[in-house]
């Protein structure tokens, strides 16, 4: 039993899952405390999502889309994830995913190109973005926190006017790429009909699992993945070893940047939503990356599960949420308490450790009591 | 060109406010990227007296009711960066970025309750309406000068006393430089720590209410601030953490974000034709660009971000 509890995997597991059941017994205060009448069944209701369908084709149709929207936040979790890994807080994903999204969709809708290269735009955009921030913080010694910011209003003001003229007079979306440009939309080859033909389904799904994967691959087996570590742990015992501490910077933020381009490219190249111009605030996908990215252990296979729990319960919110007695944000307020219970894990591990330690030391210190009186015994 | 001098002054007693909060933090060693959320939370205190107070009050009551309440809001909200950072040594760039999402995501879930509560169902929009009483607020109606700005000034002055000529600022700075040292000579770094958080937790509640108030007489929550929490620590750095020097930084960067607003009051602007959204942007490319310039000798306090440890030499 202890040896399963000193497992690091499964202290951020259970970490993980306290982190979840505190925000959501939150989250079930505050709603008891808008209407105490109807709050059971409204949690439950977040908690469900699709399973609150009736027939199990409807199910089926919900949870492609929840899997539509999880796609897009597993990868906005691993850009944060990633960096965060090297010492630096993407914060900035947000604004990556949006100038993603804006050079996806100018692409396909007014240089009618195919979805690859529609594609490849989104991931060279949010790189590109995201090398700013890289630069600023190599050369120039700007927080990437605070540049990030600052590149996330940036690209959310040029989006909206670069996207301005794409959206039919008097609407605020623009127009739907399968109506102008149906070849930029990713192919399904056949997933949606495992998910009764729910036509948002796409190569999305397999595209972004085998990036996870391969983002474990390269922090854990790969030199670059050693390198870059170690400049996260320490940046001058990094450079001291003769590691190039601003090139690996760069290099980390412009992948960083990549997959959270790639996330806005997979998201808007399926067609599920369009873009509208006239948000005033940053689309939330890239700040819930971070809730992804932590609740899941800061490990790209957690961060799977993670963004899946937290899409799931954002959707559950949104779809069975009567917004005539709750506002559905009540969703966006668990993942936002979820992230700041994650800022504790640190310390529930030492707590956890500790304790474990401590009792093994006091049960080597009776053993060596039983000795010596045994010892003693013999003389 | 009155217009354009009245919402410079505003905006820039706002950044000032919420600049010298992220700097009384940031000097006793906790960086308070969370300032957004405490302002979000600030403005929905003090926007919330705003709506309830009857007309028939008198304006010093108003005033006096909603600044304590924006303060008062601001302090809670920032204990939880406190306790999180301080006490538990969380991370606190992870911790302020949950305060900013969690303060736009409570303050969305309150105002939506509360109109839902009051209208039956019928209205769900995150929109607080406190034009009842706004009117009080301004020292000479038909402008932007309220009442806010002369605390601005106060607080202004306060702030460089408190912290370059009182026993109390010295020692919050050196926890912020070398707490060991600090605790070395017997101060108590923690409760340092915890009354720079709390000040700018009230800083930023009370800038929280001026930015909200400023020009409008309604707020939807469900966009915060409006990213003016990030801009007040762009502020701060451009400022070296040092209260003369945040003015004159917080002027350049107010300026900017009024011309934003007003604009379209200027016929040689108006010709050029630039979109609204270049004007959006102004102020983050402004701040980027000078950031960029002057982060290199940064005055930064060198313990900021590091969680205090008794043991660490």
């Amino acid at each position: 039993m202890k040896k399963f509890l000193k497992n690091k995997a499964v202290q951020s597991i259970l970490a993980a899952l306290l982190c979840i059941i505190v925000g959501v017994l939150v989250g079930y205060i505050v709603l008891l405390l808008i209407e105490p009448k109807g709050a059971g069944e409204a949690i439950t209701g977040v908690l469900k999502n699709f399973f609150s369908r009736k027939s199990a084709g409807l199910r089926t149709k919900e949870l492609g889309n929840t899997l539509v929207k999880t796609m897009p936040l597993i990868l906005c979790s691993l850009s944060i994830l990633f960096a965060y890994k090297v010492g630096l807080f993407n914060i900035g994903a947000a604004g990556q995913y949006v100038i993603g999204a804006g050079a996806c969709l100018y692409f396909a809708l007014q240089l009618q190109l195919p979805w690859y290269i529609c594609l490849l735009a989104a991931i060279l955009a949010g790189a590109l973005l995201a090398g700013i921030s890289g630069l600023l913080k190599a050369y120039c010694n700007v927080n990437e926190v605070i540049s990030g910011i600052m590149l996330n209003w940036i690209s959310l003001y040029a989006v909206n006017a670069l996207m301005a003229p794409f959206a039919p007079v008097g609407k605020k979306d623009t127009i739907e790429i399968s109506a102008v440009n149906p070849g930029a939309l990713l192919p399904r080859l056949g997933l949606d009909k495992l998910f009764n033909g729910n036509t948002k389904v796409t190569i999305a799904l397999p595209i972004t699992i085998i990036v996870a994967v391969l983002i474990w691959i390269l922090l854990e087996k790969t030199k670059l993945g050693y390198e870059l570590r170690a400049t996260g742990l320490n940046k001058n015992a990094a450079k001291y070893c003769g590691m190039k501490e601003k090139r690996n910077i760069i290099l980390t933020m412009l992948i960083a940047g990549a997959l959270a381009g790639a996330a806005a490219g997979l998201y808007f190249l399926s067609g599920f939503k369009e873009w509208d111009i006239n948000q005033s605030s940053v689309p939330g996908m890239g700040f819930n990356g971070i809730a992804g990215a932590f609740l899941g252990g800061l490990n790209p296979i957690g961060a799977i599960f993670s963004s899946f729990f937290i899409q799931h319960i954002t959707d559950g919110g949104a779809l069975n949420l009567n917004t005539q007695s709750y506002p559905p944000q009540i969703a966006d307020l668990i993942s936002a308490i979820i992230i700041y219970l994650c800022g504790f894990v640190l310390f529930f591990k030492m707590t956890m450790n500790r304790v474990i330690a401590r009792s093994d030391e006091r049960k080597l210190q009776k053993q060596k009591a039983v000795e010596a009186n045994t010892e003693g015994g013999k003389k | 060109m009155d217009l354009l001098l009245q919402y410079t002054l505003v905006f820039t007693s706002v950044l000032t406010l919420v600049a010298l909060g992220g700097c009384f933090s940031e000097h006793s060693g906790v960086i308070n990227i969370g300032l957004e959320g405490i302002m979000v939370i600030g403005a929905l205190g003090g926007s919330l007296v705003l709506k309830y107070m009857s007309a028939a009050t008198p304006a010093i009551w108003v005033v006096l009711a909603t600044v304590g309440v924006a303060i008062a809001a601001g302090v809670i909200y920032s204990l939880l960066l406190g306790v999180a950072s301080i006490t538990f040594k969380a991370d606190q760039t992870l911790v302020g970025t949950a305060m900013n999402m969690l303060g736009v995501a409570a303050a969305t879930v309150a105002v939506k309750s509360i109109n839902i509560a009051e209208t039956m169902g019928s209205n769900n929009s995150p929109k607080v309406i406190y034009s009842g009483v706004k009117d009080k607020l301004l020292m000479a109606p038909g402008t932007e000068y309220s009442w806010f700005l002369v605390f601005a000034v106060i607080l202004l002055i306060a702030s460089y006393i408190v912290l370059y000529k009182t026993k109390f600022g010295l020692r919050l700075q050196a926890c912020g430089e070398h707490p060991q040292a600090a605790a070395s000579v017997g101060i108590n770094v923690v409760k340092m720590r915890y009354a720079g958080v709390m000040i700018s937790g009230a800083l930023g509640g009370l800038g929280g209410i001026v930015y909200i108030t400023a020009g409008v007489s309604q707020w939807q929550f469900d966009v915060g601030v409006a990213g003016f929490g990030f801009l007040s620590l762009a502020v701060m750095i451009f400022g070296q953490w040092k209260p003369v020097r945040i003015v004159l930084a917080a002027l350049l960067f107010g300026l900017f974000r009024a011309l934003g607003s007003v604009y379209t009051g200027f016929d040689f602007l108006n010709n050029l034709n630039i979109p609204k959204s270049v004007y959006n942007m102004l102020p983050y490319i402004v701040s980027l660009i000078v950031l960029a310039l002057s982060s290199k000798r940064s005055r930064a306090p060198k313990a900021e971000g590091i969680p205090y440890d008794k043991g660490m030499r």
